[in-house]
């Protein structure tokens, strides 16, 4: 199912809160998850697993390490999607 | 026209198995955070987000594989109030004993004065003591044992790399066993068990011993320890969301709600790995759950067994209680069930 990504911002910054802690509002395309959000790896496989539901998408374990910023994220989830 | 194979060996009165007791062995030797940063790039910090864990025990250099079992053994030995003679099969779930033959078992075996019991080790590593006690329990109502003695214990210094910083903070040493014997009731569940072999690479030993043989050695002068490795998201991944619809299994097999149960025992892995497992299990907070991990650290197949007796001597849970382990690991390989506690 296409989803746009906007619509993938929004449920991932949802989804980053929720694990994290972190403010939605904090979840911004360039951000780095390690760097500027302090999503550790094992936070990470937690939001890789909730967007999977969420989008109703696959991100295998080799593609997570390339997941760097959230833009990096929303464009995979997004051509996943199509 | 073919013999008639018959079972002429007595009835017994008790057609169940229970855990009649449990006896662990922590190394002395206290190893703190602060001490493991002296060898890796860390913080303190940083370990107790990522694993939970504050402190752990690591063996001394001259402490054996054995040397901790047998503790871990005789204390369950006297605990069940039995003798060693009584013992019919000593089962040693381990991946860390230096030895390919014989057995650990045997050494155990004959250190705590029964020479004669069936003795064998099994490799199913963090999973080990789960598989052990479901065969303890098949062994014992299909007449095969008696009494069985299951050991998880493992020296995890003498196989991985404590220099690095991905794992040197996260393995430990130690021993647990169990005495499992015959009872009127049905004291262990059904055990749900399997594997992943496609994810055999998550976690392993990084070359095969063959390497390690003489000439090679002389050719490849690169060649090092073959320690065992970990790829932490993977085995992250598997072990929350694949493992607690097995959990799930195990307690519908038994026919107990997670709602009756008086503690969760999981493999120490991680205190993520539990957290994550415990909010996708939804398991009910008034649950005590293990968490040995803190001041234990990862022991892999004695983590249970060891957890295990901490939750019963700190009174968290009490004897006779109805408790859900379950065991996962290198393999990848898990096992689940659902226990009546010692």
């Amino acid at each position: 199912m296409a989803h746009s990504a906007e619509e993938v911002l929004a449920g991932l910054a949802g989804i980053v809160e929720e694990v994290a802690g972190i403010p939605a509002s904090s979840v911004l395309m360039d951000k780095s998850f390690t760097d500027d959000l302090d999503v550790d790896s094992l936070s990470m496989v937690e939001v890789v697993v909730a967007a999977e539901e969420k989008f109703g998408v696959k991100i295998p374990d080799d593609e997570v390490k390339n997941l760097v910023t959230v833009g990096d994220a929303v464009n995979y989830i997004v051509k996943a999607g199509l | 026209m073919p013999a008639v194979i018959k079972d002429l060996r007595p009835e017994r009165d008790e057609k169940f198995a229970r855990i009649i007791s449990v006896g662990g062995y922590r190394p002395p030797r206290i190893v703190t955070n602060a001490e493991v940063c002296e060898r890796i790039d860390s913080t303190d910090e940083w370990i107790k987000e990522r694993s939970g864990i504050e402190t752990r025990r690591w063996a001394d250099p001259a402490e054996s594989v054995v040397d901790m079992a047998v503790k871990a053994a005789e204390k369950a030995l006297s605990n069940a109030k039995i003798t060693s003679e009584q013992i019919s099969a000593v089962i040693v779930a381990t991946i860390t004993y230096p030895y390919q033959t014989p057995s650990a078992a045997t050494d155990i075996a004959l250190r705590i004065g029964n020479p004669k019991a069936a003795a064998f080790d099994i490799s199913a590593a963090c999973a080990g003591f789960c598989y052990g006690v479901g065969l303890a329990n098949d062994l014992i109502r299909g007449g095969t044992a008696e009494y069985v003695l299951v050991i998880g214990v493992e020296k995890l210094t003498d196989f991985i790399d404590l220099n690095d910083r991905s794992i040197g903070f996260l393995f430990a040493d130690g021993a647990g066993a169990v005495i499992i014997g015959p009872s009127s009731t049905r004291g262990i569940g059904p055990t749900i068990w399997g594997s992943d072999a496609t994810a055999r690479e998550a976690i392993n030993q990084k070359s095969s011993w063959l390497a390690l043989k003489p000439g090679d050695i002389n050719e490849n002068p690169d060649l090092h320890w073959p320690e065992i490795q970990m790829q932490g998201q993977t085995v992250f991944r598997w072990a929350v969301w694949q493992m607690a619809p097995i959990a799930t299994k195990a307690l519908e097999a038994a026919g107990v709600a997670a709602a009756d149960l008086d503690a969760f025992i999981p493999h120490q892995a991680n205190a993520r790995i539990i957290d994550a497992m415990v909010k996708a299990l939804a398991l009910p907070s008034h649950v005590p759950v293990s968490k040995d991990i803190r001041n234990s650290g990862n022991t892999s197949a004695a983590s249970i067994p060891l957890a295990m007796e901490a939750m019963l001597e700190s009174g968290e849970v009490a004897s006779g209680g109805t408790a859900l382990l379950i065991g996962f690991g290198a393999g990848l390989v898990y096992a689940a069930q659902v226990v009546q506690l010692p």
